[in-house]
Formats: structure tokens, C-alpha cells, sequence
């Protein structure tokens, strides 16, 4: 087995015995990245020297016998809207192509800590804002098991680099399920923690009321470990949770038995693909066979969660880009007079997608509409909101498909803004309440593409999440899965 | 709800500091027209007694001592390092007050 076959878990044992090295595990991965991005183009930068010179340093602390860390020499790719201090950082967008943060953001720092080698940043939509990775300014990314079919987006670059082997663990984040869609979409295990489990200082702000940071790996137990090392609490993000993080060893229990999970109503009907409902469905009997109790539950108000977050979150995003103006960093058009430059420049540098929700989001929050979009769509996030909490009194867990549909063609929608935003219907609900949830691979559908189980959990309640995921991929025979590329 | 006049995505546009092409202005009153017209499904919904929530985690107001945090700070250099202009330690702008 070639080492970047191997999962995280593997890599961290094998140098613990010392059976491998740093550097002949950067050098796997390098050659890999060598021989498929070709194909896959997941990654926008490619850290190879920095993370050669990372991987030497550690195998000197190593050899001293120095504690280096529970990520040592596991390489990780990064989205590329999380800042990495004097490494570009372009949120895919002409406006920051030549960004180069002064300061890293806690995650990259928590993982640089960890021994973590970054191996590159990773394509994604313009400001993590699309379902596709189609609106990256710079070129599109492959789906890994159909290279005609798009990786989901925004996390696009991640879900792809770590489905292609091209790294075991890579970081992306969600808004609406730019994590838990892309790692539906190629057959990974994608992981958005509750609101303020992560901290979001240096992830550059698309919404701040939904962003969240979160994992992406071929498997739970990766998924587990890498959660471990962001999970804490940060005093540089206002937002972030005064919570201790939950106890590895006890996240690395398997444990389903006894779960109440509901299957929700509403994201298995209407709009949902069959073969995504019949994957998902056939998948959850695994659950049932470990002693779970399965039973529907109904959540009304979600129906109208699409329109609530379409108007939340370009609002949010609206206000939070006005920051680039072409004056302390980022992209500057000439034009005579302030407003006229500020107006070039952001002409120039932000692409469509960018451009409508800024819109959007200007527009619901103008003078005379506030009520009627920003503040109604507040409301209505308390109705979903409740709709969960009381689903929550009854059960543990919650299911449902990841996305309503199988990975489509790469140029089937982007000319249909409302078509692109159905992809989210089955994520957003879960960012709209802060909830911590997960996609894991269902199976394959008849056409050999990934379908994606979304489990979702009480806030803050990852642990039961996790050992749940954990228990659904030991008992399915054909997890973690693997294209054939 | 209102249909978006080509004057308002004009005023909108401003308003989001955004010079559009007349393509593109074209494009985004229809597309913002079809995307405001399936959202009018919210107004179904009677939300009369039910509260806004803007934040969905309870957040107390976080307090730390008034003293400065060396840690954080960039020097002058590595703020300016990512200016587009820059002169004397400060960011260029073009001429806002007229003579």
C-alpha cells in the first residue's frame, strides 16, 4: 500500500513506530498531487516547499525524541478562504489573487501545533459562496468519480483533494453545507461542529451568524482527530463557545445502540431525487440492526428555511464585503475619485455569484424592505429553530439525505441561480439553527455516484454525533469509499 | 411583493458600491425578480408573535482587560504589505476633499 493510501489514523501510528518519516510522507502525497491534479485541479496553491521544510524540521524534533504533536507529519490541505499567515489566501476572487495574510488563523494554528503539514490551499466558490465550485474565479474542480461532474461546493477543492487521495484531511467550512454537501458529493465524510465549537477568526466572513469551519476526511475516525485539534475555544472570536473540548477517547467509542433517530419528513419528499431517498433509506437499516429505533418526525417550517437563508445570508454578506474597497489590501481598479475606484475595483474584482447575493443582500436590508425580507427571514429562523428543538426532545439524532440530488454535470446550473440554490435545501436548515451535523456516505447510486447521509445532532452535542457515525461506518461494508481514478 | 425596476437594481447597485455593465444590469433584474418572487413564499407564514433570531447560541458580552496584547499586533510593514498604494507608512487614496 502506497502511503497516501493510508488514513491519518494509519499515518499517526506508523510514525509513532517509527516505520516512516515525515518526509517520505509529504514526498507521497507530492507525487500523487503531481500525477492527478491534472485531472482533479482541487488545489489553487500548492505548498510543496513550505511543507518540505515543515516536514524536515519535525523529523529533526522527532529524532530528539521531542513531543511533536497528534497530527505529526499528517499532511493537510486548507480551504482557501482560511488565512495562513504569508501564504496566498485568495477565497478563489480576483479581488485577493495576490492576498498574502500577515497572521494565521487559530485553526492553522492549532494545527501547525498539532505538527499538521499544510500542503496547500484548495479551490472553492468565490467567497465559499455556491454549491459547485463553479464560481471559482480561477478554473473549475472534477468530481473524483466522474471528472465531467462537479465536487459540490463551496469546500469543492477540499472534498476532491481528500476524495483523490491527494491529502487525508482537509479543512473547509459551511454556510449552508459548503462542507456536508462537496463530501456528499464525493463519497467523504464532511463535518460542520455546532456555531462556535470552531473558531472563526481568519476565516474570511461570508455570513457570520452560519459560518462555521469543519473537517473533511476519507473516514469518522479521521474526522474524530481533526475535530479534536479545532475544537476550542477561542477568545479572538467573540462568537466562540467558553466549552471545553469533548474527550477524544470517548469520541472514539462506537455507540448506536439505544439511539431515538428521526427521519425528517420533509427532506425525503418533494425535490429529492429517488435514488438519493432509496440510498439513504436503504442505508439507515445499519442503524437499526445495531439496536437504534428509527421513526419519522415532522418539522414544518422547512420548507421555507431555502428563502429564509437566501435572505440572511447575502444580507450578512453584503455588509461583511464591503470591506474590500481597494485601499488596505486586495485588488485596486484607477478610477478618478474615490467612490468611482471603489466601484471599478469591485466591478472588476468580484464574479457574478458574488455580485447577485451582494445585491440580494443590499437589497433586503435597503430602506423600506428590511421588514418585509431581513426581518421576516429573522423570524422565520426562530420558527425553524423551535420546529428542531422540539424534534430534539424526542430523539437523539436526526436523518436525512445530504443533498436532494447525486452530483450533476459540471455547467448544468450555473445559469439558473435558484436551480444552484435547491442544492442546499437539506443542509441549510442545520446552519440556520447552529446544529452540529455530518454527512457520511450512504453507498453509490446506480450510476456509481456518491450519495450522502446527513446525521444532525442537539447543539454541542458532537460527541453522541460522532460515535454514532463512527458505529453506521464499522457496520457498512463498503466504508470508507474509494473512486477508482 | 413589488417587481425591481432597472432604477432600483441601479440604486441598489450603487448603494453596494458596484459599477454593473448594462448587461449585467439587465441580468440582475431578472434574476433577482425571479429569486424575490419565490421567496414571497415567506410572507405566507404569520410571524407576528414570534421573536427575530439573529444569533441562535446564547452570547454574553465578552470582557478582557484594557491593556494592549503584543501578540497580536502587526508591525507597520506587515499592515502595509498587502496595500495596493502606499507611501510614508500610510495607504494612498485618491482625493476625497476637493480644494
Amino acid at each position: 500500500m502506497k502511503i497516501f493510501e493510508l488514513t491519518a489514523r494509519e499515518i499517526r501510528e506508523k510514525i509513532r513506530k517509527k516505520e516512516i518519516s515525515p518526509r517520505e510522507i509529504i514526498s507521497s502525497y507530492l507525487e500523487r498531487i503531481e500525477a492527478i491534479e491534472p485531472k482533479i485541479r482541487a488545489y489553487i496553491t500548492v505548498a510543496s516547499e513550505t511543507a518540505i521544510e515543515m516536514a524536515e524540521s519535525l523529523e529533526e524534533r522527532l529524532m530528539k525524541g521531542e513531543d511533536v504533536g497528534i497530527l505529526a507529519g499528517i499532511p493537510i490541505a486548507i480551504k482557501d478562504n482560511i488565512c495562513t499567515k504569508n501564504m496566498r489566501t485568495t477565497c478563489a476572487s480576483r479581488i485577493l489573487e495576490n492576498f498574502f495574510p500577515p497572521y494565521d488563523a487559530t485553526v492553522v494554528n492549532l494545527l501547525k501545533k498539532a505538527g499538521a503539514i499544510i500542503i496547500g490551499k484548495t479551490n472553492m466558490d468565490e467567497f465559499a459562496m455556491g454549491s459547485s465550485t463553479e464560481n471559482s474565479a480561477f478554473f473549475p474542480t472534477r468530481n473524483p468519480y466522474d471528472l465531467e461532474r462537479v465536487p459540490g461546493g463551496s469546500s469543492g477543492g477540499s472534498a476532491a483533494a481528500v476524495a483523490a487521495r491527494e491529502a487525508p484531511l482537509a479543512l473547509g467550512s459551511d454556510t449552508g453545507g459548503s462542507i456536508r454537501q462537496p463530501a456528499s458529493f464525493c463519497g467523504i465524510v464532511g463535518f460542520k461542529p455546532t456555531y462556535g465549537r470552531v473558531s472563526r477568526y481568519g476565516l474570511v466572513a461570508f455570513a457570520s451568524s452560519l459560518d462555521q469551519i469543519g473537517p473533511l476526511t476519507t473516514n469518522v475516525e479521521d474526522c474524530i482527530l481533526l475535530f479534536y485539534v479545532i475544537g476550542r475555544y477561542d477568545p479572538l472570536d467573540s462568537t466562540s463557545a467558553p466549552l471545553p473540548t469533548p474527550s477524544l477517547e470517548e469520541m472514539l467509542i462506537p455507540e448506536a445502540k439505544d439511539l431515538r433517530i428521526g427521519l425528517v419528513e420533509e427532506l425525503f419528499g418533494e425535490g429529492i431525487e429517488k435514488e438519493v431517498r432509496e440510498g439513504v433509506l436503504n442505508a439507515v437499516r445499519y442503524f437499526e440492526e445495531m439496536g437504534a429505533s428509527l421513526e419519522w418526525v415532522s418539522l414544518p417550517h422547512l420548507s421555507y428555511a431555502l428563502p429564509c437563508y437566501y435572505i440572511i445570508a447575502p444580507s450578512e454578506a453584503s455588509s461583511n464585503l464591503a470591506r474590500y474597497d481597494g485601499v488596505k489590501y486586495g485588488l485596486r481598479v484607477d478610477a478618478e475619485g474615490v467612490i468611482p475606484m471603489y466601484m471599478e475595483t469591485r466591478d472588476k474584482g468580484f464574479g457574478p455569484e458574488v455580485k447577485r447575493r451582494i445585491m440580494l443582500g443590499t437589497y433586503a436590508l435597503s430602506a423600506g424592505y428590511y421588514d418585509a425580507y431581513y426581518l421576516k427571514a429573522l423570524k422565520v429562523r426562530s420558527l425553524i429553530k423551535r420546529d428542531f428543538d422540539r424534534a430534539f426532545e424526542k430523539f437523539d439524532i436526526l436523518i436525512s439525505p445530504t443533498s436532494p440530488i447525486p452530483p450533476f454535470k459540471i455547467g448544468e446550473k450555473i445559469d439558473d441561480p435558484l436551480k444552484m440554490y435547491m442544492a442546499d435545501i437539506c443542509t441549510i436548515p442545520i446552519n440556520l439553527a447552529a446544529l452540529p451535523a455530518l454527512s457520511i456516505p450512504a453507498g453509490l447510486d446506480p450510476q456509481g455516484l456518491p450519495i450522502g447521509l446527513q446525521m444532525i445532532a442537539k447543539p454541542f452535542e458532537e460527541t453522541t454525533l460522532l460515535r454514532a457515525a463512527l458505529a453506521y461506518e464499522k457496520a457498512h461494508p463498503f466504508l470508507p469509499l474509494k473512486p477508482s481514478l | 411583493m413589488p417587481r425591481l425596476t432597472r432604477e432600483e437594481v441601479e440604486h441598489v447597485a450603487y448603494l453596494a458600491r458596484l459599477s454593473l455593465t448594462e448587461e449585467e444590469k439587465e441580468m440582475f433584474t431578472e434574476q433577482l425578480n425571479r429569486i424575490l418572487e419565490a421567496f414571497a413564499k415567506l410572507q405566507e407564514l404569520q410571524t407576528e408573535d414570534v421573536e427575530p433570531l439573529s444569533h441562535v447560541i446564547p452570547l454574553k458580552n465578552v470582557f478582557a482587560e484594557d491593556e494592549g496584547k503584543d501578540w497580536q499586533s502587526l508591525t507597520t510593514e506587515e499592515a502595509l504589505a498587502n496595500a495596493p498604494e502606499q507611501e510614508n507608512n500610510h495607504f494612498v487614496v485618491p482625493r476625497i476633499v476637493e480644494d
